[in-house]
């Protein structure tokens, strides 16, 4: 097998060896329930305005379901709290549902299954993957959470909610349900910037939310656990896929130092791609307590 | 040992100017993005004048800090008349407005829009709608109003939902003809909620009457100011009862 990858060099492709074990459907098939996913949650949205149909009504930052449930993004009632504003109860009760519910899944659960800049930047990243662009910029994957701090304090300061000026997540969400105008512009500066300047930047650099979500998930329960790594063959695969390739090695690598198999960074999104595109199904998802359970004699 | 002592010293030297470089360099963009990001705040909080908020709308500076940009007041306005705004709108970005000449306020009277406001951006004590102060209409331009060139439009004052409160038709001589009357829409701010009904309905091709933001439109009398009639009322009597009388000087063959 190696020496089918040393021949072909850089027509390799990723994914070719677990398709060729498993085939298409097992080495897709949580991506494709991530699309899915994806598009449901905006079609849920796009119901009501396009069809008249109002399962849910608003857009991510604070919805209605069925005209009774609220939900509201946690982040950005933060971002209002630092303004000055500490909002009303039902809009509390929103922002509870749904910080309550990323803290079970897994906080960048909602980066990778429900952020409609996700297939953006996974175009972006799958297109540089095949044309073979490399990062032309380093920036540390720390800066997103100095951003954060950012978002908080400026609202403190000036009393604007500035980050929902200008945050891509919020602005193509509600684009798409009430008119982007010149909102695509900065999309594609996004899709450009992640396809040319650093592949994973916007999501796994720079988006705030993406860290606001990992902060929110530090103890989530659900996670991806690497059980078969001894199985491991080295493919690196799931490397090139994962949108934050340092939160694995750990995880897979680290049996002699007693670290692992489950994968405990907060900034691991729940994506599950590493499931599918490992040929001899290193990974599944599991829960956080597993490594105790491993670990003891 | 002295040699590996220095070797140490020097690689401390070497790891804390390395940590106050990247310290340096990290708040330095920190403060790059964050002077940008505030500067771009600050001008987001200046929008156009035309651009209505809607009914209970918290004042500019609050709004900014308190709304989601959730639209769900946008979908909740029957008539279609809220929209969002787009990144180069002239109002920050992301939050609801109207223009009113394009599509005014129906003010409807349960004003779903304040109740769908899961924020508080849009106040909730407002439960009538009469109540509400989007802005004030102004007869902006008296040049081209056809009431006051002397013909009966009175359009505005028609669709005004507060007929004969907030829009009124003053008479005055016209004093091109000499011999007839104009009908002068006047807008009474006490009573005006900035509908925007009457901008809509303006026959001319630029309406003459506007809702403009109430800032925009409303004098504000010095505080210590105070108006002598009103005053004479309250107490009762002349606020200067002994206030001495003068002598009339005329010449004397005049009467």
């Amino acid at each position: 097998m190696s020496s089918r990858k040393l021949t072909a060099g850089s027509a390799h492709l990723v994914g070719q060896e677990a398709i060729e074990a498993k085939g298409y459907w097992q080495t897709y098939r949580l991506l494709i329930l991530r699309r899915v996913v994806q598009l449901s949650v905006l079609g849920l949205f796009l119901l009501g305005p396009v069809a008249g149909v109002w399962l849910l009504k608003g857009n991510l930052t604070s919805s209605q379901v069925l005209e009774t449930v609220p939900l509201s993004d946690p982040f950005v009632y933060l971002q209002t709290l630092f303004a000055g504003h500490p909002g009303e109860t039902t809009m509390l009760i929103g922002t509870a549902i749904v910080a309550v519910f990323y803290l079970l899944v897994g906080g960048r659960s909602y980066c990778s299954w429900v952020c409609p800049i996700n297939p953006v930047t996974d175009a972006a990243g799958w297109l540089g993957r095949r044309l073979g662009i490399g990062r032309k910029v380093s920036i540390s994957r720390k800066l997103r959470y100095w951003i954060l701090a950012l978002t908080l304090i400026l609202p403190a300061v000036t009393g604007i909610v500035v980050w929902e000026l200008v945050n891509p997540v919020s602005l193509l969400h509600r684009g798409i349900i009430f008119g982007m105008g010149m909102g695509w512009y900065l999309i594609a500066a996004i899709f450009l910037f992640d396809l040319f300047v650093l592949p994973k930047g916007w999501c796994g650099h720079i988006c705030p939310m993406g860290a606001f979500y990992s902060v929110v998930g530090k103890y989530s329960p659900l996670k991806v656990k690497a059980s078969n790594r001894d199985a491991c063959n080295d493919c690196m695969d799931c490397f090139a896929v994962c949108p934050e390739p340092q939160v694995i090695k750990p995880a897979l690598k680290g049996k002699d130092k007693g670290i692992g198999p489950v994968i405990l960074s907060p900034n691991c999104t729940n994506c599950g791609r590493c499931i599918d595109i490992c040929s001899v199904n290193v990974f599944e998802f599991g829960s956080r307590v597993a490594n105790q359970m491993e670990n003891q004699p | 040992m002295s040699g590996r002592e220095a070797n140490n010293r020097k690689k401390e030297g070497r790891n804390r100017r390395q940590f106050l470089t990247d310290s340096a360099r990290g708040l330095c963009s920190m403060g790059l993005i964050g002077v940008g990001l505030g500067m771009y705040g600050r001008q987001a909080q200046s929008h156009a004048p035309e651009a209505i908020r809607p009914p209970g709308a918290l004042p500019e500076k609050e709004f900014l800090s308190a709304c989601l940009r959730c639209g769900l007041c946008v979908e909740d306005c029957p008539y279609d008349t809220l929209k969002l705004a787009q990144l180069t709108d002239p109002v920050a970005n992301g939050t609801p407005y109207f223009i009113a000449r394009d599509v005014p306020c129906e003010m409807c009277d349960d004003i779903p829009c304040v109740v769908a406001c899961p924020s508080g951006a849009l106040e909730k004590s407002l439960d009538n709608i009469d109540d509400a102060r989007m802005g004030l209409a102004v007869l902006i331009d008296r040049e081209t109003c056809l009431n006051v060139l002397g013909l009966r439009c009175d359009v505005c004052y028609r669709v005004c939902p507060l007929i004969e409160e907030a829009i009124t038709l003053e008479i005055e001589r016209n004093t091109r003809t000499g011999v007839h009357a104009s009908f002068i829409p006047t807008v009474h701010s006490d009573h005006c909620t900035g509908c925007g009904k009457c901008e809509e309905a303006c026959v001319l091709e630029e309406a003459a009457i506007k809702v403009v933001p109430t800032a925009l439109a409303k004098g504000s009398l010095g505080k210590h100011y105070r108006l002598g009639w009103e005053e004479k009322e309250k107490a009762g009597q002349s606020l200067m009862p002994d206030l001495i009388k003068l002598p009339t000087r005329r010449p004397e063959n005049s009467k």
